[in-house]
């Protein structure tokens, strides 16, 4: 691949690179006043990034010509799917900020910058196909990220989840690092397809070390049982609209990531990390599921559904097929809108002085307050739980029947049981809003950009969302195809 | 024609039902009344043809029903003698206790309703006595159910009320689950459920064994018993009795459409129709013998001890089928349906007369606060008086003269006693002696009730009458709410403020309810001595829709004169008693109780069939529910189950929640904890 092609695959990721700069030296210069315009700008960037994502993959070049830049970056159609969802996500969550720190007069033009720049490492991530690129851009967006939890610099919490992301953060990259360091060390190369020919026949101790701490920094990424420890205190703990940026963007990055790794690099070696996977699906499912069970705080009980949702999504990747890694994509797909509509609607939760109501008890009886809320919240949670009628069940379909295709019934028997768990706290948001006495907190009310988002994520998990399954599995198809490419 | 008789209050039960309040009052009972006296109008030509023999036998298809396998079977319409029969006894005394509620419920908020239901029982019970195959009659006899168990909980805000129609439904189930098996064997034998197609094919199957929870025995016994434990449940015979009594807890027209003319018999219709099949099983035909004379008897002995003038009649019913079914169970199928079509007539006229007293005397039934109203409410006497020669079976023999019951009940005593078994004998005996019993109790009855003094005086329902008057709804019985308001002429205390009418005047029922009476008063007088012939004697009449047993019939004919006057000397003798205990010297049913004291009580506590069910099913069955809630279902499922499952999941939230410590160093430790456990994992 020449320079030109080379250019024009990561032509995404460039244009949000200077996007991003310029913005910075606007933010510099200008202060905070025109950080709304900023934000305007850095989302308008996102959405052509994502256009051009779409078109890439429309074309899909890269199956036909190699990696651009000698190996390093591959814009492939599971890359072009998984940036699409990122980009979209990105924006949501821009899209929502601003009128969330309006009430504290804490938003600054940095803010949509760091969002570009995480969505910048995003891209890398999941178009790397060699470890150098993989761990630049992995530390791009989880720089970014740590910075983003503690934005909000006056609130302890913030400040807290923004420290522990941050030292957990360092301590999975070194993991990772190490990890990369051995797989180097043992097949001679950072580059994926040499790796995998490297690979092909078997690999020794130190070797199987390097994977599994490649695997276990990654786990941490997509907060996986036992890796997950900082998610419910950091979600907590950060500002609302980065706690749904932390939901859905890093999250699909990162498992698009993970599929990438476990399927490309080390496909000749499933049976060494497919125990683990299984294990790690499982206990993020349970555990997910019982961690939220006795939480009262909203934004916890979330941390933990996105918990159980990564164990749903590495049952697809247990059954390490093409039929799986396309489930994976479709859950994501699902998922996003779900999780940032959950979110939006937190955001929308506040009293007339801008408090956030965030418990159980706050939204006791929201439904004779704010009937379209707690309508549009039914429809999430009803559909993160996985019931049928709504498009939440689709996905946890499709990653099951890879399950059972690839003969792995029983566990997909035990996620289906574990699933039940978590309807429990689904359920209770229900319960609570529309069969608890009222409490009598007045909520605010709500800015047209938290409208837009939640109604656009509530008639995607809709039932209307199943108008959606063609095409999307069509594209989740043809993006987990072109990740199996033979050597 | 005949879809028109059974579909039309089917229509009107739709129409009343749904339409209710928007509908009104007197539209509802209009459309009601009307149907049932189309469909009444209607059924008297066909009985009439068949009784000249200018009908013939004949099946409508309406719609096909099921079609599986070998299982099909279509909605029709039979029509032959048997059916025609009840057709004019059912729609004529359902038309008439239509009639009859106008007044009798004229005062109670819910009529439409209580016409509805009504209709839709008639419906039902025409669905069941039309019934070509064995299938749609139990269709029909579940309707007729269903309509007894609304009809019986009418008052549904009485909780008496409301415990007999359970008890009447529960104890139907016990009797239905014995036809539904029935019906099943009969299709694993017959591989039909076509009613024809059964009685053709029965005489080939007599003789043939089945094996019956470990014991060889004869089919056609095995599907006869269990037919008949569903005619027991319907006809409250003695084992499944114990609902009718309670079942009085209805408004009256219902106790005289349901529980005396037509549901009840059921039973006995089934039987019959099922005749043939019937007599392919003699072992069945004794047990049915057996119990229609135990019935007999028990029911008559229980009715002499009531003080409640419903339950007195209630218990002659039950006493009068089981007539009816050893008449059947000695092979006598004619004489059982006579007795059911005049029984239908004297026994609604019962009923219909006893609650014109009831009404009179403002809701009181207790007897004992009766007495001296044949001058205060003369029709409603006369009336009466028309049942009560009926039912005790007044005629003379040699005459050729009598009542209606005259000439069933004779027929069927001395039919038993043609029969000439050990078992045709008991059965002779006992209804021989139930009928000194009837008369002992109708009269005993009648005299309460018409003769004698005034004893209105300490009944609470007149005091109440008399002191409140009848403005204000009254909320300890709604029952009273029909009558409220009714007369107000009486509500002024009288100046002769005596003991005995406690300044009370009975009033005599209005036109709606006379008419009815007077209706059925000339079938009680007549019904017996027009049709006898046709019913005992005449094969051609029955033209092959029962079994007709010839010889037996000549046999009947034949018994000592003796046999043919035993039913008229002990209805004598029971007059006689009667009249000694309760016009001559009233102290003697007392003095007479306390002597017999045991037994006494133990016909006044009907044999303590109550006692004795709540002691060997209910405690027993509210013991074994606890024990299953609380062993079983709470002990097992539960407590392994949701509850199990509970525990755990709050356990596990618990630990999940102690591991979030909060302090990262403890989130790294489990970290770096599980990277060391993952490559323990793979490296062994």
């Amino acid at each position: 691949m020449d320079y030109t092609a080379s250019l024009y695959a990561t032509g995404a990721e460039i244009g949000l690179s200077i996007a991003g700069l310029i913005l910075l030296l606007v933010s510099a210069w200008t202060g905070t006043r025109y950080a709304r315009l900023v934000t305007i700008l850095a989302a308008a960037a996102l959405f052509g990034a994502m256009i051009f994502s779409g078109h890439l993959m429309a074309e899909s070049t890269a199956e036909l010509t190699g990696d651009a830049f000698g190996g390093l970056f591959r814009a492939d159609a599971f890359a072009g799917f998984a940036k699409i969802l990122i980009y979209a996500a990105t924006i949501a969550c821009l899209v929502v900020t601003p009128k969330f720190f309006d009430a504290r007069r804490q938003y600054r033009s940095e803010y949509p910058v760091l969002m570009l720049f995480g969505a910048v490492g995003m891209g890398m991530m999941v178009s790397a196909v060699d470890l150098l690129t993989l761990y630049i851009g992995l530390e791009l967006s989880s720089l970014a990220s740590y910075v983003l939890a503690s934005f909000a610099r006056d609130d302890m919490r913030s400040s807290e989840a923004g420290l522990k992301y941050f030292i957990l953060g360092a301590l999975a990259s070194g993991i990772l690092l190490y990890g990369m360091s051995l797989v180097y060390g043992f097949a001679g190369s950072t580059n994926y397809l040499a790796i995998r020919i490297a690979f092909a026949d078997g690999f020794g101790t130190g070797a199987m070390f390097g994977v599994v701490f490649v695997l276990a920094g990654l786990a941490f990424k997509v907060s996986a049982v036992p890796f997950h420890m900082w998610t419910p205190d950091v979600y907590e703990g950060a500002p609302t609209p980065v706690t749904a940026f932390f939901a859905s963007a890093p999250k699909v990055a990162a498992v698009v990531v993970l599929a990438r790794m476990a399927l490309d690099p080390f496909a000749g070696q499933i049976a060494s990390w497919q125990q683990i996977v299984i294990f790690a699906a499982l206990a993020s499912i349970v555990v997910g599921a019982l961690g939220a069970i006795g939480q009262n705080s909203l934004k916890r009980v979330l941390a933990y559904s996105s918990i159980n949702n990564v164990g749903f999504i590495l049952i697809g990747l247990a059954a390490a097929s093409a039929a799986g890694a396309s489930a994976m994509l479709v859950y994501l797909a699902i998922y996003v809108p779900m999780t940032i509509g959950s979110f939006a609607a937190l955001l929308m939760l506040r009293d007339e002085d801008g408090n956030a109501l965030e418990t159980f008890d706050d939204i006791a009886g929201l439904v004779t307050r704010r009937p379209a809320i707690a309508w549009s919240l039914l429809l999430l949670m009803f559909s993160l739980a996985g019931i049928p009628p709504l498009f939440g069940f689709w996905g946890k379909f499709v990653v099951f029947q890879a399950a059972v295709e690839a003969d792995m019934i029983a566990l997909a028997a035990i996620g289906i049981a574990a699933s039940v768990i978590g309807a429990f706290y689904y359920l209770k948001f229900v319960k609570v809003m529309f069969f608890d006495d009222r409490t009598e907190r007045g909520i605010a009310t709500s800015p047209a950009g938290h409208w837009a988002v939640l109604i656009l994520a509530a008639v995607i998990v809709s039932p209307l969302g199943y108008l959606l399954t063609q095409p999307l599995g069509a594209w989740a198809d043809r993006a987990a195809t072109s990740l199996f490419i033979p050597v | 024609m005949i879809t028109l008789i059974v579909f039309l209050p089917l229509l009107a039960a739709i129409i009343a039902g749904f339409g209710n309040r928007a509908l009104g009052n007197t539209l509802a009972k209009s459309v009601t009344t009307g149907a049932l006296s189309i469909a009444c109008a209607l059924s008297w030509p066909i009985f009439l043809g068949f009784l000249s023999g200018t009908m013939e036998a004949s099946v409508v298809q309406v719609l096909p029903w099921v079609q599986s396998g070998t299982l099909t079977f279509d909605w029709s319409l039979r029509v032959d003698t048997l059916t025609a029969v009840m057709l004019v006894v059912v729609t004529t005394v359902s038309a008439l206790v239509h009639l009859y509620s106008w007044g009798y419920m004229d005062e109670d908020p819910d009529q439409p309703r209580f016409f509805a239901y009504l209709s839709l029982f008639t419906f039902a019970m025409l669905m069941l006595v039309t019934a070509n195959n064995l299938v749609q009659m139990f269709f029909g006899w579940e309707g007729v159910g269903l309509a007894s168990y609304l009809l019986i909980g009418f008052w549904f805000r009485k909780p008496s009320a409301n415990a007999a129609a359970i008890k009447a439904f529960v104890v139907n189930r016990v009797g239905d689950l014995g036809f539904m098996l029935g019906i099943f064997g009969t299709y694993l034998v017959f591989q039909t459920t076509s009613i024809p197609e059964i009685l053709e094919a029965a005489p080939a199957m007599s003789g043939a064994t089945i094996g019956f929870l470990g014991y060889r025995v004869a089919t056609m016994d095995v599907l006869c018993i269990l037919l008949f434990i569903g005619a027991m449940g319907k006809s409250a015979q003695l084992g499944l009795h114990t609902w009718l009594p309670d079942a009085m807890e209805g408004p009256t027209p219902v106790s005289a459409l349901i529980h005396a003319a037509t549901m009840v018999t059921a039973g006995v219709f089934m039987v019959c129709r099922l005749s043939p099949m019937f007599e392919t099983a003699p072992v069945a035909l004794d047990f049915v013998t057996f119990i229609g004379a135990a019935t007999c008897i028990f029911a008559a002995t229980v009715g002499t001890t009531q003080w409640d003038i419903k339950r007195v009649i209630a218990y002659s019913t039950c006493s009068q089928l089981g007539y009816m079914f050893f008449a059947a169970g000695v092979g006598a199928y004619g004489a059982a349906m006579f007795h059911l079509f005049t029984h239908a007539f004297f026994k609604a006229l019962l009923f219909l007369g006893a609650g014109s007293v009831i009404h009179a005397m403002h809701h009181e039934q207790d007897m004992r606060y009766y007495g001296a109203l044949r001058k205060e409410i003369p029709f409603t006497f006369w009336a009466m008086l028309a049942g009560t020669l009926a039912i005790t079976g007044v005629g003379v023999y040699h005459l050729g003269v009598g009542f209606a019951g005259f000439w069933s009940k004779d027929a069927i005593l001395e039919v038993a006693y043609a029969r000439g078994t050990d078992l045709g004998n008991f059965a002779f005996w006992m209804g021989t002696f139930a009928a000194l019993l009837t008369s002992f109790y109708s009269w005993r009855l009648m005299f309460l009730t018409f003769w004698g003094k005034p004893r209105w005086a300490d009944s609470e329902h007149i005091q109440h009458a008399v002191h409140h008057g009848h403005d204000e709804p009254e909320e300890h019985n709604p029952a009273i709410q029909e009558d409220a308001g009714h007369d107000v002429t009486h509500t002024v205390p009288s100046p002769n403020y005596s003991a005995g009418t406690g300044g009370y005047h009975p009033h005599e029922s209005p036109i709606s309810m006379l008419i009815p009476l007077g209706v059925l008063s000339l079938g009680a007088v007549l019904a017996g001595q027009l049709f006898a012939p046709a019913f005992l004697d005449s094969a051609a009449f029955w033209n092959g829709s029962i079994f007709y047993n010839e010889p037996l019939i000549h046999a009947m004919h034949a018994v000592p004169t003796l046999v043919k006057y035993a039913a008229f000397i002990v209805m004598v003798l029971g007059l006689a008693a009667a009249y000694l205990a309760y016009i001559k010297d009233t102290s003697l049913p007392a003095r007479g109780a306390e002597q017999l004291g045991p037994v006494y009580r133990f016909f006044y506590n009907k044999w303590y069939f109550d006692e004795l069910y709540r002691m060997l099913f209910i405690i027993p069955a509210f013991a074994f529910g606890k024990a299953f809630w609380r062993f079983v279902d709470k002990g097992m499922i539960d407590r392994f189950g949701p509850d199990g499952a509970a525990w755990i999941v709050t356990k596990g939230s618990a630990a999940a929640k102690r591991v979030q410590t909060g302090y990262v160093y403890s989130y790294a430790l489990v970290m770096l904890l599980g990277l060391v456990a993952a490559i323990t994992w793979v490296l062994f």
